[in-house]
């Protein structure tokens, strides 16, 4: 899977648990929380449905790796590998 | 059977950690005493003895704290729908007009635009204009979502801070009496989280009342997969080793390696074997009684249009048990009617809450019982022809709920409404995977107990020792 799959799973993920946030305009490399109003709670969520739908486990240390869209690339890419 | 989950309650924060569990592929069953769901914010059905019908009251909701209005973000309603997944369009919300805290000689509005409460403190206690902003200062800086604080006095932080002792009073009057556990006081993480709450978010009601909220969370719990029970009894909770492994309800054991209990901390602990032997957390003393009228039209606005009246006859806010049955001096009045105040036909309502002692409910006759219930309701009336001066509405009905009602159909210890004095902010006992949601847990009004079940669940049930 390319990273700009990875990419896209992360976003309709977001927009599934954040429906009223625009994630058209988002940059990669800029923390998520500081774009979107995002917060712990909303994180669990994205970490829950990637299990769910992609059976892809995210450890909780592990959580700080999702916090940007480029992270979120690099971190899960191996793992959808 | 098994399960990934049980929850004991299917009251509002039962419903919402059983929700999200489902959501995320467990299966969870939710085992509810009564034979409808929503605990203590539930509703009933009278039929009418002057017209053919019914009609149908809700229990516990005057009023939905945490206002927000569609589309504002990082408020607890809004973490409510995001983790729910609910549309703020299915609440159906009905701001309030404005509500009052009123004691001799002086009043207090808020409103959901907390300008409305900073302007009437200005206005009314001028010498503590800059005390109050200093106040709301330190509500707004803290986190009162820290799970790991401890009990601190309100009223010992308040004296720091504001000088007029009535003010304080004032202030405290209606955080107290939606959500205090505590006598005369609350913890301080509570009264930031109530002044929130009350404030700076405000009131609305949903169209349909509390039935509207119930009916979203069962439609949810339904599409996610859950199972629900109603008149199912838990009558013990089951462990190993000092861990839970199941409950027995109904006569039938169940097992899961995950406990969810809203049923109290008292009450868990009174239904846990394992626990005979431990201090038993104390019963909370705070429960209520309440009136409600209904009339054969809408009391106009010229009359009436405040929501909820914080009522008090001296400049000192009492609140514990009653001495005597029910305490006249003080009580919230709320005229449902004034959230649709476009609506002008139909019946009027009020609902009017007081102070109550449990024990002497309790030790009544049957028939001492129901002449008590009809005094309690003509003292009522009478304090809302009071504040309706000028209404002559005829009384189509009325009817009143004490501790004892509360206490038969919540199954609450002592008819308490906000439980134990002892809340527990990790939702920790001393039996591993046996968890504390709702009331006990710490979070306030239905907001609160959503949240409460949400956050538990999160917490002990999707991110913990993986169920």
């Amino acid at each position: 899977m390319t990273g700009s799959n990875v990419r896209q799973i992360v976003i309709d993920i977001i927009s599934d648990i954040a429906p009223d946030e625009d994630v058209t305009s988002l940059d990669d490399n800029k923390s998520l929380r500081e774009q979107l109003d995002l917060d712990s709670m909303d994180f669990l969520d994205i970490v829950m449905e990637l299990r769910k739908r992609h059976k892809v486990e995210v450890p909780q240390e592990d959580y700080p790796k999702l916090a940007t869209l480029q992270s979120c690339v690099s971190y899960l890419s191996p793992k959808f590998a | 059977m098994s399960y990934d989950a049980i929850v004991i309650g299917a009251g509002m924060s039962g419903l919402a950690a059983g929700i999200r569990l489902a959501m995320f592929d467990k299966k969870v069953v939710i085992l509810e005493k009564h034979n409808v769901p929503g605990g203590l914010n539930s509703y009933y059905q009278r039929r009418n003895f002057d017209t053919p019908g019914i009609r149908q009251f809700d229990v516990g909701l005057h009023a939905l704290t945490n206002f927000i209005k569609k589309g504002e973000k990082g408020k607890p309603f809004s973490k409510l729908l995001k983790q729910l997944r609910l549309s703020y369009d299915e609440f159906h919300l009905m701001p309030q007009s404005y509500s009052k805290i009123l004691f001799p000689d002086v009043e207090l509005k808020f409103s959901n635009d907390f300008e409305l409460l900073a302007t009437e403190v200005h206005k009314k206690f001028p010498r503590e204009k800059d005390n109050f902003v200093k106040l709301v200062e330190r509500v707004r800086s803290f986190d009162e979502l820290d799970l790991s604080l401890g009990y601190t006095s309100s009223r010992e932080i308040l004296k720091t801070i504001i000088k007029d002792e009535l003010l304080i009073e004032m202030l405290l009057c209606p955080l107290l009496i939606y959500g205090s556990a505590w006598e005369d006081d609350m913890d301080f993480a509570q009264f930031v989280i109530m002044f929130k709450s009350l404030y700076f978010e405000g009131f609305s009601r949903p169209e349909g009342g509390v039935r509207t909220i119930i009916s979203l969370l069962l439609q949810k719990y339904q599409e996610v997969g859950g199972e629900l029970r109603l008149r199912t009894a838990v009558s013990e909770i089951l462990t190993k080793d000092r861990t839970v492994v199941g409950v027995v309800a109904g006569g039938a054991e169940l097992h899961a390696p995950i406990v969810l209990s809203s049923m109290g901390l008292p009450e868990t602990f009174r239904l846990t074997p394992a626990l005979a032997e431990a201090k038993t957390p104390a019963i909370g003393s705070m429960t209520f009684l309440e009136s409600i009228f209904v009339f054969d039209r809408k009391i106009p606005r010229e009359i009436n249009d405040s929501t909820i009246i914080f009522y008090n006859d001296s400049k000192t806010y009492s609140y514990r048990p009653a001495r005597e049955y029910f305490d006249p001096h003080s009580a919230v009045v709320c005229f449902p009617d004034t959230y649709e105040l476009d609506k002008r036909d139909g019946e009027g309502v009020a609902r009017i809450t007081y102070m109550a002692n449990y024990d002497q409910w309790r030790s009544l006759s049957r028939d001492d019982y129901a002449a008590k219930k009809e005094a309690v309701a003509d003292s009522g009336l009478a304090l809302v022809k009071n504040l309706t001066k000028g209404f002559d509405g005829k009384l189509l009905f009325k009817d009143t709920f004490t501790p004892a009602t509360i206490e038969r159909y919540t199954w609450h210890l002592n008819g308490t409404v906000y439980g134990s004095t002892e809340k527990v902010r990790d939702g920790r006992t001393p039996i591993a995977n046996l968890f504390i949601i709702g009331t006990d847990q710490g979070f306030l009004g239905i907001v609160g107990a959503i949240l409460s079940g949400v956050s538990m669940a999160n917490l002990h049930g999707l991110m913990g020792g993986e169920a």
